[in-house]
């Protein structure tokens, strides 16, 4: 029987390990994410979780630790954030060009230097093209649904899975949890398969040097090159859009709980600006778009649930209606404006429409976000829209900018 | 006791078709190991001549199975593989990780003193040809002083080289061997004896390299027995801290008869731009580490 317990965000991903049977877990310790490390140690140690726990010495170990360990056909989970993430950078390319079903968190912190341990979402946002989904949550609950859905879409696909989650605002704050039974979640995870099974019995070289071109083996089986693999790749994350939407349907059926499938959507049946973000961010936009309704302004939120691969199909059904959009992001593309905006505006490239779409850059390094305050930067754009002033770059939330 | 020439195994793993240098001590090196690891062996192997040795996708020359992993990765990857066996119950393979001295010395170094620490189960073999050889001839950590590299082209390198025997020693791991494909019956033993030993196992080879250290294929062997009759690169293990010499090194410590380094600088080009002080202070250096030897086997 399920069970509704009060726990941080940082728990409720190692209640869903246990409920996945991770067999090897490899974690290097590193804030926000240490309080998960910590917790499944003792889960691994006290015997909840019977899986191998390699206590690696850095972060480019521990997910190479989860390559192996997934190629011999163990299912893996690791956990990071911040400069971790980018310290595996080399290795998240590996995994995913390996096609492992590999799961880690990324505990979604600001990037040095300067030193800060406070939310953003410059790391994850930084590995889009690695070939990794990324899935950002809401809440705990989200944190605890996602990553057992990951696990299904990921061995699916054979393509590696970053469940992202606020620092702070999620993995240290307590929330209600309904923990599904372990049976129900085995039934709904099958075991792991691996695409390729290590054996004396079939010796392999895996991954080894492939020339530009395509060449045949022993038996003249002409073999992909470099190219056609990338392509599979490619093909793989374009394929999981669909497992995504599949994977978060059959979980909202059998658990109850629907996680938004790609683009969730919050008052957006008749809403003329649309608020949008991911994670924890497009949570407050929720009582930002709350505040405005009250003063007549008939907003609504298209929270991105999915940033790789990107839902475009999704985002230009959910703001086809819209006449204005505020795209509000924990992160920058130095040099340009924040990547979901780009990608936003991308995907809306030859439909016709032409709405204006702001984007505001907000709560780096933890730099405070509260709902009032994303309320006043969409009442500002309006105005700015209404006078038909065009913004040509990123506005900065909250930030000092002269 | 150990085992003769009759009794290699005569399996053989590695299959013409490697696209290894002609003369690579490497090959030679690399045949008897995996002969003497035998069947339920999985190796695990970063970017280094080994990669390329195993050929083109999607053909192999090597009948074992092998993982790639990125360059600082190999002791790393070691473990995930250790790991992954321990959770699926599969105890009764070995794992090798094997890397040149790029990926031990330098890059993955990180990884092996972690994996080494952990106490992980497995092999870890540095093969080591003294330098960035699959890239060039580069200077490595591994390098020895006065040898020209195509990042030392004038001055050669300044700096003797990274003792990491004594880095592995400090982990106090069961079992570090040296070992020669120039002497390769030594090297099959020291390989069956690591394989039946539990945990961190280390295994150094002394690879000579025809085109990088500048002498011809046909003199691979050569090198290596001068190597070790020069006392440059001595043939020891070191047993839970108990430090014995073997093979050619053993007769050496008896008989006292240690040939000069020159023997073995003069046949090498890159030794070409070395200069009578570095010459002295290269001998000065072998013989400390002989003593130093010679003294432990004592003990």
């Amino acid at each position: 029987m399920p069970e509704v317990q009060i726990m941080t965000g940082n728990a409720a991903a190692a209640q869903a390990a246990v409920l996945c049977d991770v067999q090897v877990v490899a974690a290097y310790p590193i804030t926000p994410q240490s309080q998960l490390a910590e917790i499944l140690s003792q889960y691994i140690e006290g015997g909840k979780l019977k899986a191998e726990y390699v206590r690696v010495e850095g972060e480019h170990s521990a997910l190479t630790v989860c390559i192996s360990a997934s190629t011999v056909g163990a299912r893996v989970f690791t956990a990071t954030s911040a400069n971790g993430l980018l310290y595996m950078h080399e290795q998240l390319h590996w995994a995913a060009g390996s096609r492992l079903p590999i799961v880690m968190c990324c505990v979604n912190r600001g990037v040095g230097a300067p030193w800060t341990i406070f939310n953003d979402q410059q790391d994850s946002v930084s590995q889009r093209d690695t070939g990794w989904i990324q899935i950002y949550c809401r809440n705990n609950q989200e944190i605890l649904d996602t990553i057992i859905q990951a696990y299904r879409i990921a061995e699916a696909v054979y393509c590696p899975v970053m469940v992202a989650y606020d620092g702070f605002v999620l993995s240290h704050t307590m929330m209600p949890v309904e923990i599904p039974d372990a049976a129900s979640v085995r039934e709904f995870l099958p075991p792991y398969r691996p695409h390729t099974v290590v054996s004396p019995e079939d010796p392999r070289t895996l991954n080894a040097v492939l020339f530009p071109w395509r060449r045949a083996n022993a038996q003249g089986v002409v073999c992909d090159g470099y190219m056609e693999m990338r392509h599979k790749l490619q093909a793989a994350l374009e394929r999981a859009l669909d497992v995504i939407r599949e994977t978060n349907d059959l979980y909202a059926a059998r658990f109850g709980r629907d996680c938004g499938g790609l683009v969730w959507e919050y008052r957006m049946e008749d809403a003329e600006v649309v608020l949008t973000a991911m994670g924890s961010l497009a949570s407050e936009a929720t009582v930002a778009a709350d505040l405005l309704r009250e003063e007549g302004i008939r907003a609504g939120v298209a929270g991105i649930r999915v940033f790789r691969p990107f839902p475009a199909d999704d985002v230009r059904r959910v703001f086809r209606k819209a006449a204005a959009v505020c795209c509000f992001e924990k992160a920058i593309s130095y040099g340009y404006e924040g990547a979901l905006c780009t990608e936003i505006k991308g995907a809306l490239y030859g439909t016709g429409v032409s709405f204006p779409i702001h984007n505001y850059i907000c709560g780096l390094g933890g730099r405070d976000v509260k709902a009032s305050e994303l309320a006043q930067a969409v009442r500002e754009s309006l105005t700015d829209m209404a006078a038909g002033r065009v913004r040509t770059r990123a506005m900065w939330l909250n930030c000092v900018t002269e | 006791m150990p085992e003769n020439l009759f009794k290699i195994n005569v399996k053989e793993y590695i299959l013409p078709g490697t696209r290894a240098c002609q003369g690579c001590g490497l090959s030679l090196a690399y045949r008897h190991a995996l002969k003497a690891l035998r069947e339920n062996t999985i190796v695990t192997l970063p970017a280094s001549c080994l990669c390329v040795l195993h050929g083109l996708y999607p053909s192999t020359p090597v009948a074992v199975p092998c993982l790639n992993n990125s360059f600082a990765a190999t002791a790393a990857s070691a473990a995930g593989i250790a790991a992954g066996l321990q959770a699926l119950n599969k105890t009764d393979l070995t794992v090798l990780a094997i890397a040149g001295d790029g990926g031990t010395f330098d890059m993955g170094i990180q990884a092996l003193s972690g994996a080494a620490e952990r106490e992980t189960d497995f092999i870890y073999c540095c093969y080591d040809n003294e330098g960035y050889m699959n890239t060039g001839t580069q200077r490595s950590s591994a390098t020895p002083l006065g040898a020209v590299t195509t990042t030392t082209p004038i001055a050669t390198k300044q700096q003797h080289k990274k003792d990491f025997i004594k880095i592995m020693e400090a982990h106090e791991i069961p079992y570090i061997a040296t070992c020669s494909p120039a002497y390769p019956i030594d090297l099959y033993d020291k390989f069956v004896k690591a394989k039946k030993i539990k945990g961190t196992r280390y295994i150094h080879i002394n690879v000579p390299c025809p085109p990088g250290w500048g002498y011809p294929p046909r003199d691979t062997v050569r090198m290596g027995r001068l190597a070790v009759e020069t006392a440059v690169f001595p043939l020891f293990e070191i047993e839970d801290g108990k430090f014995r010499f073997t093979s050619r090194s053993k007769t050496m410590a008896e008989r006292g008869n240690k040939l000069p380094v020159i023997n073995y600088l003069e046949r090498q080009g890159r030794f070409r731009r070395m200069n009578i002080e570095q010459l002295r202070q290269f001998q000065a250096w072998v013989d400390k580490k002989w003593q130093e030897y010679l003294r432990r086997s004592q003990e």
